[in-house]
């Protein structure tokens, strides 16, 4: 029984939040809002470098052979550090899937890419119903003659602009399950007949709107099976889920940290504010909502890495509470703050907004109690 | 990060298991016998309108008796206890299996708890030779039940208040004045004591207290059942007149007693087992959920309903992990990190909420306590009743927060 990071995951945190002070500040991260391509090259090339980008692909592909609950423990700082750009999507959302269910060649041709930082994928899962259930998939893809044709608009797709490769959800066969029928195919951006647009969001995320209209894609391009891709959408999901987990966890101690120290400095009526019932029983109450943040978290993601019959459970939990969490860290954040927490100089906006996107991606946290209770059977 | 029992705490928990399988049968029926009460006491058909019934309590007490001796005979009573005192040495992890087995099953851990929780523990770590060799054996046995008597009327969460006081006279200190919340009180034959034996008032107040081990059946010590908000009297008021409590019965070093109430009460902390009784109470609340109609359907179709239960079984299993996280410091020999105060706060509160949204699901009904339309004869009343206790004992929820600030978070105190 051992519920704690070992020697090198503590490792890996804390070179990991040294090099993000050093090479994101919040400098950067304002920029990026700003910035049309929403990420820094250079920076990308320096992480690919540190060998993050593949830390947990296979070494055969150019990837570091590490674990699940590894890129966790990465995750946490990046959602510290606020780190702008395609990381989650490339590697978590589109990555990891190839390298579990891809053929030899697929698994080629992406993985050692996007180790080494030359190729940025994305996926293309949410349409304009906004939601993440197989019902949801209604872009269809045709198959004649060994090629796919695809019609339909995806929403929220992450810097499809500057995607190589889109891993696209479609629907290839109407059947009264919706689960059967779904297929996953990796798209060319290139491919004629793809128009994207620009979502203006709240966090300076780039989302994009994705319009295919007979955009034509080779048969050999499906991950997996065809019509039987809903199973590899559900481990994408519950990825996705426990990846945003860790990204809020790391947010949210970042808010709960910089609150603490605020109310340490801040004097008021001849004595730190930090002394006053009141603060200190809102920043207990956080602090309850961070360790348990990072304990529901961990646990998600040592499901994922071990293969956890209760995966599906352990990442609607973490979710949910994350999401919760992380929210309320930065409302609190902001009133503890006072005034000076309301402005746009102050970091801690950027943290609630943050907070808000990662609360609605892969489902919020009403929609994951009703997971659980589900899988409850209530 | 590993969740696996090592193979000597596989065995440990194998033969345990196979133990209370072998004797969870003859308990069922001796309990329903008795009258069908759980871990905590007599049941709830007797709250309300008048006081316990005396042949319940009797019922119960035989009952305990029987159920302890069972345990005492197989080795399972006080393992956390050293082998030289009679216990098994257990590691921490086979009294986390334990504690978890025995909440899964709601098996009661005997009788004199507070005996084999605290006093004894206390006395293994402070106690003299003659003190443990006449009081160890005696506690494991059941022989004799213990009960704590530290709080008092203007001391509670603020305890360095107590004014109960223990004067010198020949070989005796003489005590006088009262105590409260004594669980148990009205049942005990020895009691934990708290008292001020330094007046100067010069003294540091954390250096005036000393710890006795105090017989409650000497003259002088009055208990009277303090009848709580369910009804029944679980503790009382324990009135303390010329007690002559001899030397040979202080613990530790005269006004050296606070620091040795403070190691009793982390004791008491690190026997937590809630998040399992929590999971298996949400199991009664789908139960409950699913045969309780509400507008032509059953509960369990509502979605307030199902999104209430459902927070409630992440908060169980958010409290279940921060445990582990804080059993991982405690198996690596570290001292407590933020992870335990911080899920104690968590779990108690959950458990009011688990119990007040049980009486909502009820709707009119859950005003009856017993009779042909009570549900489940009044179980959910009781516990929701007391409940309202899980954040004042053991330190109130305030105190928790005041805590967790100020030691967890490094806040600073507030002072005038």
């Amino acid at each position: 029984m051992n519920f704690e990071l070992d020697e090198e995951q503590v490792m890996l945190k804390t070179s990991a939040r040294d090099f993000l002070q050093q090479e994101c500040p919040k400098k950067l991260v304002r920029a990026m809002m700003e910035d049309e391509k929403g990420y820094s090259p250079e920076l990308w090339k320096k992480i690919a470098d540190l060998g993050w980008l593949g830390l947990a692909f296979p070494e055969e592909y150019g990837g570091v052979g590490s674990s699940f609950l590894d890129l966790a423990v990465l995750l946490e700082e990046c959602g510290r550090a606020l780190l702008p750009g395609p990381f989650i999507s490339t590697v978590v959302l589109a990555g990891r899937p190839i390298a579990a269910c891809g053929d030899e060649n697929q698994k080629q041709k992406f993985l050692p890419n996007i180790a080494s930082g030359d190729m940025i994928l994305t996926l293309a899962f949410i349409e304009t119903s906004g939601g993440i259930e197989a019902s949801d998939i209604t872009v269809t893809a045709t198959l004649s003659d060994d090629f796919f044709n695809v019609n339909g608009t995806k929403l929220f797709v992450p810097y499809a602009h500057i995607a190589d490769y889109f891993l696209c959800v479609t629907r290839t066969k109407n059947s009264q399950d919706k689960e059967d029928g779904v297929t996953l195919l990796l798209v060319n951006a290139e491919s004629p007949g793809i128009q994207i647009e620009p979502l203006k969001t709240m966090t300076g995320d780039k989302l994009y709107e994705v319009v295919f209209s007979n955009v034509t894609v080779p048969a050999k391009n499906v991950l997996g099976e065809s019509d039987k891709g809903w199973p590899i959408m559900k481990r994408i999901l519950a990825e996705g889920q426990v990846a945003e987990s860790a990204w809020m966890t790391g947010g949210a101690r970042w808010a709960l940290e910089t609150s603490i120290a605020y109310a340490n400095m801040r004097i008021a009526f001849g004595r730190p504010i930090g002394s006053f019932q009141a603060i200190q029983h809102k920043l207990a109450n956080v602090a309850v909502g961070v360790e348990g943040a990072t304990a529901i978290m961990y646990y998600a993601a040592w499901a994922i890495m071990v293969n956890d019959p209760d995966v599906a459970m352990a990442a609607s939990m973490a979710k949910s509470w994350c999401g919760e969490t992380y929210k309320q860290a930065t409302f609190d954040g902001i009133q503890i703050h006072g005034g000076i927490g309301y402005t746009w100089d102050h970091d801690m906006h950027l943290y609630l907004k943050r907070a808000k996107t990662s609360e609605v991606t892969f489902g919020d946290s009403d929609y994951h109690r009703e997971m659980v209770a589900r899988m409850l059977n209530i | 990060m590993d969740f696996a029992l090592s193979p000597q705490e596989e065995a440990f928990r194998t033969e345990l298991c196979d133990w209370l399988d072998e004797n969870t049968k003859e308990l069922r029926q001796r309990q329903s016998r008795a009258g069908g009460f759980g871990p905590r006491g007599p049941s709830p058909q007797r709250l309300g309108g008048s006081s316990p019934q005396q042949g319940i309590l009797d019922g119960f007490r035989e009952f305990s008796s029987w159920w302890h001796k069972k345990l005492y005979d197989a080795g399972y009573v006080g393992i956390a206890w050293p082998k030289e005192y009679g216990g098994r040495g257990a590691t921490i992890m086979e009294q986390v299996i334990f504690n978890e087995e025995m909440a899964k099953r709601r098996l009661p851990t005997g009788v004199g708890g507070l005996g084999i929780g605290w006093a004894g523990p206390t006395i293994i770590v402070h106690g003299n030779d003659a003190q443990k060799k006449h009081f160890l054996p005696r506690i494991l046995s059941g022989e004799d039940v213990w009960c704590q008597a530290f709080s008092e009327p203007g001391a509670g969460s603020d305890l360095a208040g107590c004014q109960t006081k223990a004067v010198e006279d020949g070989d005796d200190y003489v005590v006088n004045g009262q105590k409260v919340w004594t669980t148990g009180g009205m049942d005990a034959d020895w009691a934990i004591l708290l008292a001020k034996t330094n007046f100067d008032p010069k003294a540091p107040k954390h250096r005036t207290f000393s710890y006795f081990l105090m017989d409650m059946h000497s003259p002088g010590v009055t208990v009277r059942p303090l009848r709580e908000i369910t009804g029944s009297a679980a503790f009382g008021e324990t009135f303390l007149d010329n007690v002559r409590v001899p030397k040979s019965l202080m613990l530790g070093n005269k006004d050296g007693g606070w620091y040795i109430s403070m190691s009793t009460l982390e004791f008491e902390r690190s026997n937590s087992t809630s998040t399992i009784q929590y999971l298996s109470t949400i199991g009664n609340l789908i139960e409950l959920a699913k045969r309780t109609r509400r507008n032509g359907h059953p509960l369990s179709e509502d979605p307030v309903t199902r999104q209430r239960i459902a927070q409630f079984y992440i908060e169980a299993n958010v409290g279940k992990y921060i445990g582990l996280r804080a059993l991982t410091r405690q198996l690596q020999g570290k001292t407590p990190g933020p992870e335990s105060s911080v899920g104690s706060l968590l779990t108690m509160e959950l458990g009011q909420r688990i119990e007040d949204f049980a009486m909502y699901m009820q709707g009119p009904y859950s005003q009856l306590i017993e009779g042909k339309y009570a549900i489940d004869n009044g179980m959910w009343q009781r516990s929701f009743l007391s409940s309202r206790g899980r954040t004042i004992m053991t330190g109130t929820s305030e105190i928790k927060r005041n805590v967790i600030a100020q030691r967890t978070l490094g806040l600073p105190r507030y002072t005038e």
